[in-house]
């Protein structure tokens, strides 16, 4: 069992465990073999310890503090997305447009050559565009799953100082970690870390969209307008599902206005630190008239000055923060759509059920002769004279078959909606486990900010209050 | 020093006129000791007065409890013992404190009770306590300017507020006024010449303040400079002076700069605060949805909350502290440049008058008036008071500032202090909770 060593003031690091491999990674079919062998092993492959790491290699790792569950993938194989570059090419419309493109490094876990140093990963570049391709196809292909969100598209909930713009190397830099993660929890999910598609995406850098068109997965998607009609006449919806749709409504409502306030704090914090920068200033000029008091207060003064620069770094780390807490928000997208999978599909359960019943009246009344549902025809035969017996039992075996048909297409639909149920249902308290332990750990991330923050400013403070005893 | 002074009146201090040294070539005397006490060769680096007077020890008394503090002194910037650093022995002390409202027919007023103890023969008896009002502690002012006007009186906090805009009566408003009037009375009291000004003893210990009696004990100076012809032009200030008063300019500059500073500051903190409150609101909202995560959320909201608090505590030091200390030495810059354009009137009638009256003794052999040689003394006197003043400002000065500035970063290590033992004491909370639920995992 995971046994994690706390630490105050250390960070926490994931560190993938090696499993020796022989995999040949250029041979397609020991790749393929091993997809198919023994998936689904949830044995827990990934330790936690604390490191007394770099606040930049913190903030890498930082998106990775959540315990991962070892899937075969990850024991096989390790993943991530080392770099962004710029690409400029034509797009759809023939017109130029500079792009970033992602730099996907895989490599079969615990690779070492025969020197001893690690083997060179494998690698292909991925522009966003083709993630999210992956994360739709696999959306389509797993209804029943709540996938993982891909990091935003555009930079939202910025305070001022923050760029909007999508090729400020911030946002690229923290898009690339998103991405990383992104492709982290897809390797360690008990069903898609085993989807081919997945691992083509992670290996073919050529032909992978020409795969995914081939599976016709756009067939498979729901129109837009069947899954809306669902939502308002579900007689029946399953209670848990309804509870798990206005939770999830409730929790981004939630998260939003969080974000949006937290910039506005993070913007009103950076002026109260800026504003010292004029002390140093001040300081140093009037240090300029004193003697004795001199040295004192323009030693002060720089202090002053470090404790304006250091609002930047804390601000920077925050939004790691902010990355956790918005994607637990665009994961309440993933939720609100398996919801609304399920009222579908217990809307057409409903419907057959409905269309059977009515049906199986039909039959009846043609039988006994009475009508108790009006339809024109059986008006205008009762007015301009009856059918023959032929013609009633023609129609009574048509009904008969119809019936027969309609029967089959229940029970199947009640088979898909209950197994919908099952295996949405089982995805939803690994989401929800999940959800606890990473939202924890991301607030005791936060706590440690705040206190590194704190500690900073002590001793800044500290130090100028020395600088004014000499004064 | 030309002035003849038999006590009771209050010049440069109260000595006989055989004892008293011209002030310019008195800087290196070391001091004579009174009748009963030795004092220790330490006491050399603090001459008194610079002006060569040396510090009379009035009773025997208390001269052993004086000596030992000059012995324990020998430091003159020991602050701790001493706040102004002059290492001069103390034998008046006062205090201004207990704040009451007074409502008659008339008006509505605040006083104040300012307690003395003293060792002076001066004074009959060794303690007094009267109540006074800001009107008195203004009367106070004005009589020790009249007085004294070639000494720099402390300033007072302002006269005039806004009726519409601040409370008179509120407690930030009184306590913030009584604080400044207590180091206003305060620096007279240590003042070696304002301190035995008559006024001030009337201050401290009539019943009932008869401010429209003429206690009008101006010395000698005092008249004369009062009756300073204007209109004259000043030839060439002595350099000495010139620096004082571009000093005091770049000086009062500076410490606007700083006002501005820190109005800003509290502003920014002000509007941080009201979006750090909402903040914490949310994470308790959004632990209303959770179950797990119900506790955790609320902390964070706790923490929120108790930085918020301590933020407010700052920006209230801020402004009821800070702020009005460092308003008051604007006030008290504009004091002593008064101080320096009346010297500047004195040296140019002076000069006015020498050189009329050597014109008049060119033409008919006139001799040099005796009034021409008294404006010299004149000169000489608050020249040297006024350096003398002038080294015990800068003294006081550095000290104040000291003060202020590291009560400044202690009131900001105080913010973050508490605010880091809010979230420490949420980790502690969180991680047990984890460590909880990985054990029970496990089971």
């Amino acid at each position: 069992m995971l046994n994690p060593v706390w630490n105050f003031q250390g960070f926490f690091s994931v560190v993938r465990m090696r499993i020796a491999s022989s995999a040949d990674s250029s041979s397609n079919n020991s790749r393929s073999q091993m997809i198919m062998a023994d998936s689904g092993s949830s044995d827990e492959v990934a330790v936690i310890c604390n490191t007394d790491i770099t606040s930049t290699e913190s903030e890498n790792n930082l998106i990775n503090t959540m315990v991962e569950r070892g899937t075969a993938l990850l024991k096989k194989m390790e993943i991530s997305v080392a770099e962004a570059d710029k690409r400029t090419g034509k797009n759809t419309v023939n017109m130029q447009e500079t792009y970033t493109v992602y730099l996907i490094e895989t490599r079969p876990a615990e690779s070492v050559s025969e020197e001893g140093t690690p083997v060179a990963p494998d690698t292909l570049w991925r522009r966003y565009s083709e993630f999210e391709l992956l994360r739709t196809y696999l959306l389509v292909t797993y209804p029943y799953i709540i996938v993982p969100p891909l990091p935003e598209k555009r930079a939202e909930f910025v305070w001022h100082k923050l760029s909007a713009d999508n090729l400020d190397p911030d946002f690229v830099e923290r898009r690339r970690v998103g991405l990383e993660n992104f492709l982290l929890r897809l390797a360690s999910h008990p069903v898609l870390s085993n989807d081919n598609i997945f691992f083509l995406f992670l290996t073919e850098e050529k032909g992978w969209r020409e795969a995914v068109l081939e599976t016709g997965f756009q067939d498979k998607a729901d129109s837009r307008l069947k899954s809306l009609s669902a939502m308002f006449r579900v007689k029946n919806p399953d209670k848990r599902f309804t509870a798990l749709k206005h939770y999830s409504e409730d929790l981004s409502t939630v998260i939003s206005q969080l974000l949006r306030i937290r910039a506005r704090v993070a913007d009103r914090l950076y002026g109260v630190y800026k504003v010292h920068a004029n002390y140093g200033r001040v300081f140093s000029e009037w240090s300029a008239i004193e003697k004795e008091m001199g040295d004192g207060l323009q030693s002060a003064g720089h202090h002053m000055d470090t404790y304006a620069a250091s609002i930047d770094d804390i601000l920077e780390e925050e939004e790691h923060y902010a990355d956790q807490l918005k994607e637990y928000l665009f994961y309440t997208e993933a939720v609100r759509s398996v919801c609304r999978k399920h009222e579908l599909i217990q809307y057409e359960l409903e419907m057959a059920a409905q269309d059977l019943s009515y049906k199986k009246q039909q039959k009846e009344e043609l039988e006994t002769g009475t009508v108790r549902i009006f339809s024109l025809k059986g008006m205008t035969s009762k007015l301009f004279g009856q059918e023959t017996q032929e013609q009633r039992e023609s129609k009574v075996s048509a009904l008969e078959q119809s019936i027969q048909e309609g029967e089959d297409a229940l029970k199947e639909k009640n088979a898909e909606s209950q197994e919908f149920v099952e295996k949405a249902w089982n995805d939803i308290e690994r989401f929800k486990e999940q959800k606890e332990k990473d939202l924890r750990e991301a607030l005791i991330s936060y706590a440690i900010m705040q206190i590194s923050m704190c500690k900073k400013g002590i001793q800044v403070w500290s130090n100028a209050k020395e600088c004014f005893n000499k004064m | 020093m030309s002035v003849g002074a038999p006590r009771g009146l209050a010049s440069s201090g109260q000595k006989l006129i055989t004892e008293i040294l011209h002030p310019l070539s008195a800087a290196e005397e070391p001091l004579s000791p009174g009748p009963d006490v030795t004092i220790s060769a330490e006491k050399d680096k603090e001459p008194g007065l610079t002006n060569g007077t040396p510090v009379e020890i009035s009773s025997p008394a208390s001269a052993s409890v004086l000596l030992s503090r000059l012995q324990l002194d020998g430091d003159p910037e020991a602050d701790a013992h001493d706040p102004f650093g002059s290492g001069e022995p103390r034998d008046l002390f006062v205090t201004v404190d207990d704040p009451k409202k007074h409502v008659s027919t008339m008006e509505t007023y605040i006083t104040y009770r300012v307690s003395t103890k003293t060792t002076r023969i001066e004074f009959d008896l060794p303690e007094y306590s009267v109540r006074r009002r800001y009107q008195d502690f203004d009367w106070l002012r004005i009589k020790l300017e009249d007085s004294q006007p070639t000494h720099l009186v402390p300033p007072l906090p302002e006269k005039f507020v806004m009726k519409g805009v601040v409370d008179r009566f509120s407690e930030e408003f009184v306590g913030t006024r009584m604080k400044a009037l207590d180091k206003f009375l305060k620096r007279v009291a240590d003042h070696p010449v304002l301190s035995f000004n008559p006024h001030l003893n009337a201050f401290l210990t009539a019943k009932d303040l008869n401010k429209r009696q003429g206690l009008a004990l101006l010395t000698k100076v005092g008249e004369s400079v009062k009756n300073v012809a204007g209109g004259y032009k000043l030839r060439a200030r002595p350099v000495e002076f010139c620096a004082m008063g571009e000093y005091l300019d770049t000086f009062s500059q500076k410490l606007g700069t700083i006002d501005r500073i820190a109005q800003r500051i509290l502003r920014e903190q002000s509007e941080y605060l009201t979006e750090l409150r909402e903040y914490g609101t949310v994470y308790s909202t959004w632990a209303g949805s959770e179950e797990q995560l119900q506790r955790p959320l609320e902390g964070v909201a706790g923490c929120v909350t108790t930085s918020c608090g301590a933020l407010e505590d700052l920006s209230d030091n801020m402004s009821q502290d800070f702020l009005p200390v460092l308003r008051e030495y604007i006030l008290y810059i504009e004091s002593m440049k008064n101080v320096l354009r009346k010297r500047d009137q004195v040296q140019a009638e002076y000069e006015g008058r020498l050189e009329a009256a050597v014109l008049r003794k060119q033409e008919d052999r006139t001799p040099i008036p005796v009034e021409v040689e008294k404006c010299q003394d004149k000169v000489e006197c608050f020249n040297a008071d006024l350096k003398a003043d002038w080294e015990r400002w800068q003294r006081n000065k550095r000290q104040d500032f000291k003060q202020l500035l590291t009560g400044m970063a202690d009131k900001n290590i105080s913010y973050y202090e508490k605010s880091q033992a809010a979230w420490e004491s949420l980790i502690t909370l969180l991680q047990e909770k984890q460590t909880e639920d990985k054990t029970s995992e496990t089971n």
